[in-house]
């Protein structure tokens, strides 16, 4: 473990937690832009942030210690799988301690804890939210360890720098699996973030919502760690892209301070692309019904265990 | 005498059987037989556990006891399989013994020193099935297993569906244990000596190894709860006190994973790596079947009698997994493999019978075991919800407790597979991985479900308000389990380097190389993958500290009570949440075809409408009915001999006698 490694490690979960809101806040505005109306700052989710923290917070009357505890219990996990995928560089001292099996494992307890806590209070919408969350959770969550699962038989590991450092440095070719698997990690991605077309982030009290209809009952600063913290989970799914499909730019070992240096633009450009493109996938997409989601998500699984098939016949 | 880890083991073995015996001098005593010798047997179960992990990197013991037939004494032996698996049983029953030293009640069916003697004949048994070392010790320790167990689950014998579901058990652990007997009987290969030695020493052909195997995989499997031979668990578990529940669940199933990794290794001199395909088949389907199911239950223990199907699927799985690496000679995988299953086999243990000890005490609390009229409980019973919760987490295979390492391990197996030389089995196993992670993520499902309903939200019935928390003993006995689920999962190198002694010892591979420091998991059989859960563990605490520390310092503002907001919805009541069906109605509308349902849909007109909808297992209609129907079809043929005159029967005898006489001349 080296200096750089700590300066890294340090780098990226700070990188994480402050950049996340931008990232949020740029696809906002690239979805303002392509939907024709003004768009908001791209500052505007750390005003929403301030302004959580500056408001009381309320709890309903039979809310559990549970209930208190989950926003910072999500948060934290957000935060530890931040500081496990190689973003910026790949020389994590934290990774050694978790590869991908138990980065999907971290993602899986943020889950189980936001819907146990949407059922704490007994209200029609939290269990709503709690149930559907956990149906699009229980096939994304296979579908996302068979993507890794892809890159980690590629690479030989399961450890995640050690994925994206295998990726960087073999001969730029294209991968068909690495081509299944994108395509169903994206679906993925879109469907773990409560993004269209399974959740529509910017509808309350629709029938439809998801990941909103949990959060009701939260106010104040819980509901500021619950907004951070899924901020922070979609700068972490676009990190994962990153890592598995287009590593190049991440810092390594052999790079040094200067490498270090070279993977802040080039991360800020790869979320700049990113970003741009969630957003026209949201504006060209439908919102799909409830029941339909388990069909994308089941598309999702059977692409990402297709591209472990071809993986194995081509023997790429 | 020198001191010998076996004669220790029987010993404690002999003071269950003792402590047992002990209950019946003052049967009715709830005082002498409950709270003064159950926690004996808590006691003997930690001696066994220490015991049992002294010895396990000790050389083999053996013994011949002198007990059994004349000319057919019992011989014992002790090695590091069954060291693993006895230390499971002692860890795992010592918090169960201490449970129970609260739980059970008065007027709870049978006699408190009657439940007393079975309760510890059977644990008794139990070891003495991990311990024996020939065929008529285990029969007659397995058929002690089977018999104390089935007393024990109908407790409540004056309830109908007590006794029915006691039958079923009692039914199908027999026609199991035929089918081990059987297996017992091929094994000795011609020598008529019945003895295990005598077994390692045969050498059969692949052909009867082979019938061997199958025999050996349909009793234990039948024990195990193997789909499509599961039937009996979701009606025993049920109906069994809780304690017992957790026992047969956590325990007693592992059994039957001991006989088949037993027969396997080390009775059958040779194995064929397709065998390994076969449990492995059944494995993924048992998970598969058994966790789609525990997602539409609607009573809390029938719901943790499928998630043991589901978890004994991974097991056979892991099973399946070492004998398909062991067959093809890769020995580090199937070292790997096989830790993976040992591991799993040990967290089920401690997570499963935490939930099942967690549900009695609900049970206790409230009278209730459907989960349509619980909810809320966290407020009531925080000590039990508490601890469940570790439980719940742990069986969902969440980072850092237990269940995730297995998971783990599991997955690298699964995972560096890659150069089976059978090309198609090497496309096969990636799509098992794909299974048991879907599995993994069902279970997640199934565990909120479980939490959620039981001990978060409203209250869904009045009564509920009344329900109180477990005694001092109770929670001391759920916290053993909970701290072994949370030791489990923050300590695997310990635990590994201790299990890979019974990798050695079956598989004779030489010793593996586990960790990369004393915290980190990293296996060398799976390329440069590492797992360091106190680690993770360390920073996620101090982020989730420092973020609620650093918000309590920064924010200034104070936090209220009031009524739940509901988007503004006034007037909020319990019928208004989820309840277990509807809970479970995504899985029951993905995965329809799987399900027998039956519904009764209310029309527009109805004045009192009403939605009911059942959910059958169409294994019983599609094969046990009909198993069930030719049975007695052929009963009744049979029967017809049965005239019940005389002259009928004089007539069979003269018939009988002119066919001999005729074959003789």
């Amino acid at each position: 473990m080296t200096t750089l490694d700590i300066v890294t490690q340090l780098l990226e979960i700070a990188c994480a937690m402050l950049a996340a809101p931008a990232f949020l806040g740029w696809v906002n505005q690239c979805r303002a832009w392509l939907q024709n109306r003004s768009a908001p700052s791209l500052l505007q989710p750390y005003y929403g942030l301030r302004k959580l923290f500056h408001k009381d917070a309320i709890l309903a009357d039979n809310a559990s210690s549970l209930f208190r505890l989950a926003p910072y219990v999500v948060f934290g996990m957000m935060v530890a799988a931040a500081a496990i995928i190689p973003s910026m560089g790949t020389g994590l001292p934290l990774s050694t301690a978790a590869d991908g099996i138990a980065l999907v494992g971290l993602l899986a307890t943020a889950r189980v804890f936001l819907s146990l806590a949407a059922m704490d209070v007994g209200t029609a919408f939290g269990t709503l939210g709690a149930r559907r969350e956990m149906m699009v959770g229980f096939l994304a969550e296979p579908a996302l360890l068979m993507v890794l699962f892809v890159a980690a038989m590629i690479s030989k590991t399961t450890s995640l720098p050690l994925i994206a450092e295998g990726l960087t440095t073999r001969a730029l070719a294209l991968y068909p699996s690495l081509a299944f698997t994108a395509v169903a990690f994206t679906m993925v991605l879109l469907a773990e973030n409560a993004r269209i077309p399974v959740d529509n982030p910017a509808t309350h009290l629709e029938l439809t919502m998801i990941h909103e209809a949990m959060l009701l009952e939260y106010s104040g600063r819980h509901l500021a760690m619950m907004e951070w913290a899924a901020a922070l989970k979609l700068f972490n799914y676009a990190c994962i892209g990153f890592a598995l499909f287009i590593p190049w730019g991440t810092s390594t070992e052999a790079g040094g301070p200067p490498g270090l240096l070279l993977a802040v633009p080039v991360l800020v450009a790869k979320l700049a692309v990113a970003g741009a493109g969630l957003a026209v996938i949201e504006t060209l997409s439908a919102k799909l019904r409830v029941f339909r989601a388990p069909e994308f998500l089941a598309t999702a699984f059977l692409l990402a265990v297709l591209g472990l098939l071809v993986h194995l016949l081509l023997g790429d | 005498m020198s001191f010998s880890y076996l004669n220790a083991c029987l010993a404690v073995l002999l003071a269950w059987a003792a402590i047992g015996l002990a209950g019946m001098i003052r049967p009715r005593s709830l005082e002498f037989a409950g709270r003064t010798l159950f926690p004996l047997g808590a006691l003997c179960g930690i001696a066994l556990a220490v015991l049992a992990v002294a010895s396990i990197a000790t050389p083999v013991e053996r013994a011949v006891l002198p007990i059994g037939l004349p000319g057919m004494p019992f011989h014992v032996r002790r090695d590091a399989l069954a060291s693993a698996f006895l230390a499971l049983l002692g860890g795992a029953s010592a918090g169960i013994s201490i449970f129970s030293t609260g739980y059970f009640r008065k007027g709870e069916g049978a006699l408190p020193g009657l439940l007393c003697l079975e309760y510890h004949v059977f644990l008794a048994s139990m070891g003495l099935v991990l311990l024996a070392d020939d065929a008529y010790a285990f029969m007659v320790a397995w058929e002690t297993m089977a018999l104390s167990s089935y007393f024990l689950v109908t407790t409540q014998h004056r309830i109908p569906e007590i006794r029915s579901a006691g039958f079923l058990y009692l039914l199908i652990a027999h026609v199991g244990a035929i089918a081990i007997l059987l297996s017992f009987g091929v094994m000795q290969g011609g020598s008529w000596q019945f003895t295990f030695d005598a077994m390692r020493a045969a050498h059969l052909s692949s052909g009867w190894a082979t019938v061997a195997f199958g025999l050996a995989l349909f009793g234990f499997g039948a024990k195990a709860g193997l789909v499509p031979l599961h039937v009996w668990l979701p009606e025993a578990h049920p109906a069994a006190p809780s304690p017992v529940s957790a026992l047969m669940s956590g325990v007693m199933l592992k059994t039957a994973v001991y006989g088949l990794l037993r027969v396997t290794f080390d009775l059958l001199s040779s194995l064929q790596w397709w065998w390994g395909l076969v449990a492995l088949g059944l494995g993924l389907v048992s998970a598969f079947y058994g966790v789609i199911f525990a997602a539409v239950q609607t009573d809390m223990k029938r719901l943790l009698a499928w998630s043991s199907i589901e978890n004994i699927g991974i097991v056979f799985t892991g099973v399946g997994l070492t004998i398909v690496f062991r067959g093809v000679g890769m020995g580090p995988l199937a070292a790997l493999a096989l830790v993976a299953t040992l591991y799993h086999c040990l967290n089920h243990a401690f997570m499963k019978s935490v939930l099942f000890l967690g549900t009695g005490s609900v049970l206790h609390a409230t009278g209730e075991r459907n989960l349509g009229r619980l909810g809320g409980l966290i407020h009531r019973m925080p000590w039990v919800a508490w601890l469940t919760l570790v439980g719940v987490l742990a069986i969902a295979g969440l980072p850092p407790l237990n269940g995730f390492v297995s998971e783990w391990l599991l997955l690298q197996a699964f995972l560096f597979a890659g150069d089976v030389p059978q090309t198609f089995v090497n496309m096969l196993l990636p799509v098992g991985a794909a299974v048991v992670a879907l599995c993994t993520a069902l279970a997640g499902y199934v565990m909120v479900k479980f939490f959620g309903v039981i001990f978060l939200g409203q209250p869904r019935e009045a009564a509920l308000a009344q329900a109180h928390d477990a005694g001092v003993v109770e929670r001391l006995g759920l916290a053993w389990l909970g701290l072994g689920c949370v030791g489990l999962g923050l300590f695997p190198v310990q635990v590994i380097d201790t299990l890979d002694l019974v990798a050695r010892e079956l598989l004779k591979v030489p010793a593996g190389r586990w960790g990369g420091a004393w915290w980190l998991l990293a296996p060398a059989a799976a390329r440069h993958a590492s797992y360091g859960p106190l680690a993770l563990f360390g920073v996620t605490l101090i982020v989730v500290a420092l973020a609620a520390l650093g918000v309590r310092a920064v924010y200034r503002r104070r936090v209220h009570r009031g009524p739940a907001w509901d988007c503004g919805f006034v007037r909020l009541d319990a019928r208004m949440q989820d309840t277990a069906e509807g809970f479970g109605q995504p899985i029951r509308h993905v995965f329809e075809p799987f399900f027998q349902m039956q519904r009764e849909l209310p029309t527009p007109f109805d004045a009192a409408p009403r939605y009911r909808v059942t959910v059958g297992d169409r294994i019983w209609t599609l094969l046990y009915l009909p198993l069930g129907g030719t049975v007695r079809w052929v009963a009744d043929l049979v029967a017809r001999l049965q005239q019940g005159r005389i002259a009928t029967y004089l007539l069979y005898s003269f018939v009988t006698l002119i066919v001999l006489l005729a074959l003789v001349l």
